[in-house]
């Protein structure tokens, strides 16, 4: 896997990617690998409100739940509803088809 | 206390196995991938490592009554070389562990019992065999408890489970074409590679398989063999993972999770491995008093009515908005893709079919109290 250098990334394992006044955020692939089998994303709703650090979704892999935070406070624009279908993407492409909101 | 590592640590390690702690032990929790080591084991064969798993030798003329009065099976009924499911109670009737009992010798028996618990155990049973005692109304507990010698082999010995379909054809691959398969709930001392190792019929993932005892000085040669006479049989290394998800949906109680020493064998379901007609065993005089009044909750196994977020120990089960008991185990089961779950709920919501209330995140979500077990093997 090529960590990409074009991205932000925060203490809790999330990417951020900049595309002009929005962010695009997701795991990292040390993330997703340690939280193995993603089976369930719960993603944020479209027009929430997020301070920074806030727990705006939830990964479930078939151990555990972990709460994926907002990087900056904003509005949540998009959500990635490929995820509902098929929560793998996380783990095959966590930089790529594998992104979660953007704020 | 820092965590041991099995005999096979190293070679978890060599293939590139996520190790995490686990019952004092440092132990592999998946090698790839969850799901595709429980399907592996759902559809052709896999080995765990079970080294962790304690083992308590019980020996001398004393043995078999003693022992009867500690468990509640019946060791009666235990002929040489066979085993059983059994659990070691308080005198409250709470579970202090549940374990196989193999009887190896006339007099001498091995109990395979939980990691976490195996010092509890031992502790436990020395304790009651030093006050010379055995429990209870009947006296007789003295002359018996003279008579038994109680030793922790735990260290000595490590273990794999091979589990899955394709385990008689393993099993012949590594024991040869003429050696036959211990039948179920058996044990036999077979010969190995200039050694000798304990194969049991037995297993805890619902498929058919076996676990095999060694010296720990083997262990490492042991698990080669298994590695390298598996590859025709699509074999892999199974990590602790996906031995969670293949006994839930067996519904197979774990220990520290769905048994407690403050949860009975009557609410927990297994009745059926209590002799409540043995004149006396510890615990014994609680649990005619739960079996008289009926247990206030049981456990019981759900299954959620929509695709959803998986359930997860502790999560609070609700019906009508009342509160009404808590997950104990809970996942998305790889064999259904499907959250499913064991919960205690209060004993007059526990019929199979009760629609039931998972509280997750705050939503209260639906599921049904199912029939064991959570998954059935499709008829082949």
């Amino acid at each position: 896997m090529i960590i990409p250098d074009d991205l932000l990334y925060t203490e809790t394992h999330e990417w951020i990617k900049r595309e002009g006044d929005n962010i695009r955020v997701g795991i990292t692939d040390h993330a997703q690998s340690e939280l193995t089998d993603v089976v369930y994303v719960e993603l944020p709703k479209i027009d929430r409100q997020a301070n920074a650090k806030e727990p705006i979704a939830v990964v479930e892999s078939v151990k555990a739940a972990s709460d994926i935070y907002a990087p900056a406070k904003g509005t949540v624009v998009e959500a990635n509803k490929a995820l509902e279908a098929d929560p793998g993407l996380i783990n095959r492409e966590p930089y790529g088809e594998g992104w979660i909101f953007v704020l | 206390m820092s965590d041991k590592k099995t005999p096979l640590y190293e070679e978890h390690a060599r293939l590139g196995a996520k190790i995490v702690p686990f019952a004092g032990w440092l132990m592999p929790v998946q090698y790839t991938s969850i799901v595709e080591e429980h399907q592996t084991v759902r559809n052709n064969v896999g080995v765990f490592d079970i080294s962790h798993m304690g083992q308590l030798i019980l020996d001398g003329a004393g043995a078999r009554d003693w022992l009867n009065m500690m468990l509640t099976n019946n060791v009666e009924k235990l002929a040489i070389g066979t085993g059983q499911y059994t659990l070691l109670l308080n005198e409250r009737g709470g579970i202090i562990d549940d374990l196989i009992i193999y009887r190896i010798d006339d007099q001498k028996f091995l109990l395979v019992v939980n990691a976490a618990r195996t010092g509890e155990d031992f502790a436990w049973l020395q304790n009651h065999l030093k006050e010379g005692r055995s429990p209870g109304r009947l006296n007789g507990g003295l002359e018996t408890a003279a008579h038994c010698n109680l030793t922790n082999r735990s260290t000595e010995f490590g273990g794999v489970a091979i589990q899955g379909p394709r385990v008689a054809e393993l099993f012949r691959a590594l024991f040869g074409n003429d050696t036959e398969l211990p039948a179920r709930n058996h044990i036999l001392d077979l010969p190995f590679d200039e050694t000798r190792v304990s194969v049991a019929h037995t297993g805890y993932t619902g498929e058919d398989g076996i676990e095999v005892f060694f010296r720990a000085t083997d262990a490492v040669k042991f698990w080669n063999a298994v590695l390298e006479h598996g590859k025709p049989f699509g074999m892999k290394p199974c990590g602790l993972g996906a031995r969670d998800t293949l006994r839930l949906e067996m519904c197979y109680p774990l220990n520290g999770s769905d048994l407690s020493p403050e949860r009975n064998p009557i609410e927990a379901g297994l009745g059926f491995f209590v002799d409540l007609t043995k004149p006396d065993f510890v615990g014994r005089d609680a649990l005619l008093k739960t079996k008289e009044s009926g247990p206030r909750e049981k456990l019981v196994p759900f299954r959620m009515k929509e695709k959803g977020p998986p359930p997860r120990p502790r999560y609070r089960v609700f019906r009508n908005g009342e509160r009404i008991g808590e997950v104990t185990s809970g996942t998305l089961s790889p064999s259904l893709n499907w959250g499913v779950g064991m919960a205690y709920v209060s004993s007059a919501h526990a019929k199979i079919g009760s629609e039931i209330d998972i509280e997750i995140r705050g939503q209260k979500l639906p599921a049904t109290v199912e029939k064991k077990p959570l998954y059935r093997k499709p008829a082949s």
